[in-house]
């Protein structure tokens, strides 16, 4: 009978490998096209992963719990109505020459003997093997730990590859660094004087957030650059100005990301920004919500912050942060006169080898002169 | 192993000249047999000299029959000399293989230990020279399958002098492998007076921690510029020379693959069969946990024989690109 084997798909662009959560069909169990007949997780999202084809479950390839690299056979499926399946009916025999998952000898006794699960590491042979390097290496801390007293963290899926993007990100892209000091005396107001009713009409808290992923959308549609992406072939500008927003959760970090923002209206970036943290908390984040960040906004302000250095998320340009409102005293105007003023500083990471500083420092000025200058028409 | 504080650099014919004269001189039972060895003074010019220096009981030039050569040593040397036969190149051995095979390694055990048969069959082997079909061969795999021969292959002058001094005094028959392409192509520092290394006992030649490459013969020297050359690029090999290919030095073997969970065998003689294949599937039985990939052959090609034709030799010799792409791909497997 014509079977179909199914793979693990690509659930985001830097995703390379998913988890079994749960089985929603065993083995016999009829399943319609389109139907959903297993539950996916991975670093960052979950998901319900839907049948290429109509039949009978046959096998489940992989076990719940275990992990899978993109690619990599879970389940196969009898194609029971399809006849003219022929490229199909080969591949059982991928099973065979995937070699991702297959430990060497040398593997599977040093990960037995270090308590070592093999599945759980990031190969660093050809291919994405395993080498038995990486099981002693991650063996490591348990015999050398780099303290004397206190507990060693093991380090989670989400943990391990959020090390491996920074350390990425941090060896590959050339970071500069600037920041400017914007005056939000207007907006700060502006929202004072709306949020109660915002909120009883939306149903969400109004921000300082929306109105600041209005001023970045803006101005990275006139500053193209700052929306692109460094490639050894050149720099390519994104079409799209999709803003990823930083979303901390415990013991991981999520970047969902709001499509099209520079066409969102203040009220439509609120909304949107807090759909997407409800799904970030509740876990339910599909893999579209995550990927094609094209810019990245974190408000490290809300936890205090004045001033802050970030990482670029691999694949964009630039990351941009508000910190906190602080009132302040300062001079202003023509006739030197003090007054008490809400200040806050937006700092800029980018990428050294797209854009320089003149280019760097008009974007931020332009992200300045947006919100000192509230315009009332941008909102609702 | 003998320590001696002086040495003198030699290439590898004159370690062997070197070590045959040393050996006639200190011990009156030693002889040398063989075709051209005495007048002619061999085709390498090893023995010139001899013939005069030694007289004609010593040195003794025999009709071209192997078989002969390799039977009358096995009747010296089971009467009490050392005889050294020779064998003027690899590829003429076939003749003596009875002699070899069915008389000089059975001798103690057919004799139930009252017999030894204390003989060197000296025998210079091996391609790249275009040698074509007769002076190109490599023999030892066709040996190594009797027990009751042993067999060294070394390919440095101090392990030349070394071995061949042990073969001398062994009591029991040794084949003795001198790569013709090593002759002169490689020199090396020679320790004055008594050297032995011991039979079945490998060297590391280069330390190293990502992959271990076995191997003997000319292909050493390849392997070991191979590894220097793979070091710039950050990669660690690690190269033994077998020296001996029977006693066979498994604990060497299984120590660095212990080390690096990688082996890569390399050998000029035929794939099929080879000595390789021993190695492997000593390797297979004995350390299977500790290998991290599959094991590797690399190994001249199941052909007849080398061709006279230089694209014929190349295609049947293995570069040193092709070794350092090989342990560059295990390296990173």
């Amino acid at each position: 009978m014509p079977t179909t084997v199914v793979t693990m798909p690509q659930l985001g662009e830097t995703v390379t490998e998913g988890t079994i959560s749960l089985w929603l069909k065993k083995p016999g169990d009829a399943v319609e096209k389109y139907e959903p007949f297993v539950e996916i997780a991975t670093d960052k999202v979950s998901a319900e992963l839907p049948s290429p084809v109509s039949g009978t479950m046959r096998e489940l390839v992989a076990q719940v719990g275990q992990t899978v690299l993109v690619g990599a056979p879970i389940a196969i499926i009898d194609d029971g109505a399809a006849t003219t399946s022929v490229p199909t009916a080969t591949q059982p025999s991928d099973i065979e020459g995937n070699d991702a998952r297959r430990f060497s000898p040398a593997v599977r006794r040093l990960a037995r003997e270090h308590r070592v699960d093999p599945r759980t590491l990031h190969g660093s042979g050809a291919q994405g093997r395993v080498t038995a390097n990486d099981v002693v290496a991650a063996a490591q801390p348990k015999h050398a730990p780099e303290f004397a007293d206190g507990q060693t963290i093991a380090l989670t899926q989400a943990r391990r590859l959020i090390a491996q993007r920074m350390v990425e990100s941090k060896h590959t892209i050339p970071h500069a660094w600037t920041m400017t000091e914007i005056d939000v005396t207007d907006v700060w107001k502006l929202r004072a004087r709306e949020k109660d009713a915002f909120e009883r009409t939306h149903g969400v808290k109004l921000t300082l957030l929306p109105f600041f992923i209005r001023a970045v959308a803006a101005a990275l549609t006139r500053f193209p650059l700052m929306n692109a992406l460094f490639t050894e072939s050149g720099i390519r500008l994104n079409q799209d100005v999709n803003i990823s927003v930083v979303v901390g959760l415990d013991g991981n970090l999520l970047l969902p990301v709001i499509r099209n923002a520079d066409k969102l209206r203040v009220a439509e970036l609120a909304l949107a920004t807090a759909a997407l943290a409800e799904k970030a908390r509740n876990g339910t984040l599909k893999a579209d919500d995550l990927a094609g960040g094209t810019c990245t906004v974190n408000n490290t302000g809300a936890y205090g912050s004045v001033l802050s250095a970030p990482i670029i998320p691999l694949k964009q340009t630039a990351v941009v942060t508000m910190e906190a409102v602080i009132k302040r005293p300062i001079v202003r105007g023509d006739d030197d006169g003090i007054a008490v003023r809400s200040m806050m500083n937006a700092c800029l990471s980018l990428d050294h080898r797209i854009v320089d500083g003149i280019i760097a420092c008009s974007f931020l000025a332009d992200i300045k002169a947006s919100l000192e200058t509230a315009d009332p028409a941008g909102f609702p | 192993m003998a320590v001696t504080a002086r040495t003198t650099v030699m290439n590898n014919v004159e370690a062997v000249r070197h070590t045959l004269h040393q050996a006639l001189t200190n011990d009156p039972n030693t002889l040398i047999l063989g075709e051209d060895v005495g007048a002619r003074g061999n085709v390498f010019l090893i023995t010139k000299g001899f013939l005069e220096e030694f007289g004609a009981a010593r040195v003794i030039d025999t009709p071209l029959a192997e078989a002969c050569i390799v039977g009358v040593a096995v009747g010296m040397a089971m009467e009490g000399l050392r005889p050294i036969a020779e064998i003027q190149f690899a590829d003429f051995i076939y003749p003596a293989f009875n002699q070899i095979v069915g008389e000089a390694a059975k001798t103690r055990y057919r004799s139930n230990g009252d017999y030894t048969c204390p003989l060197v069959i000296r025998t210079p082997y091996g391609g790249g020279v275009r040698g074509a079909l007769s002076h190109s061969v490599s023999i030892e795999a066709l040996f190594y399958h009797v027990p009751g021969l042993k067999i060294a292959a070394p390919s440095f002058p101090a392990d030349i002098k070394g071995l061949l001094t042990a073969a001398i005094e062994d009591p029991d028959p040794v084949l003795f492998l001198e790569h013709k392409k090593t002759y002169r192509s490689v020199k090396g520092e020679v320790p004055d007076g008594r050297y032995v290394v011991p039979l079945g006992k490998a060297d590391v030649k280069r330390e190293g921690e990502q992959l271990s490459v076995v191997s003997y013969g000319l292909y050493v020297h390849q392997a070991l510029d191979a590894a220097a050359r793979l070091a710039e690029e950050g990669i660690s090999a690690e190269v033994i020379d077998l020296r001996s290919i029977r006693p066979m030095d498994r604990t060497t073997i299984l120590q660095s693959v212990r080390k690096t969970h990688k082996l890569l065998i390399i050998h000029e003689d035929h794939k099929f069969g080879g000595i390789g294949a021993e190695i492997a599937a000593m390797v297979a039985e004995e350390a299977l946990f500790e290998l991290d990939a599959p094991i590797r052959r690399l190994c001249g090609p199941d052909v007849p024989a080398m061709g006279y034709a230089q694209t014929l030799e190349n295609a049947f010799m293995i570069s040193t690109e092709r070794m350092a792409d090989a342990m560059r791909e295990m390296v990173r497997f």
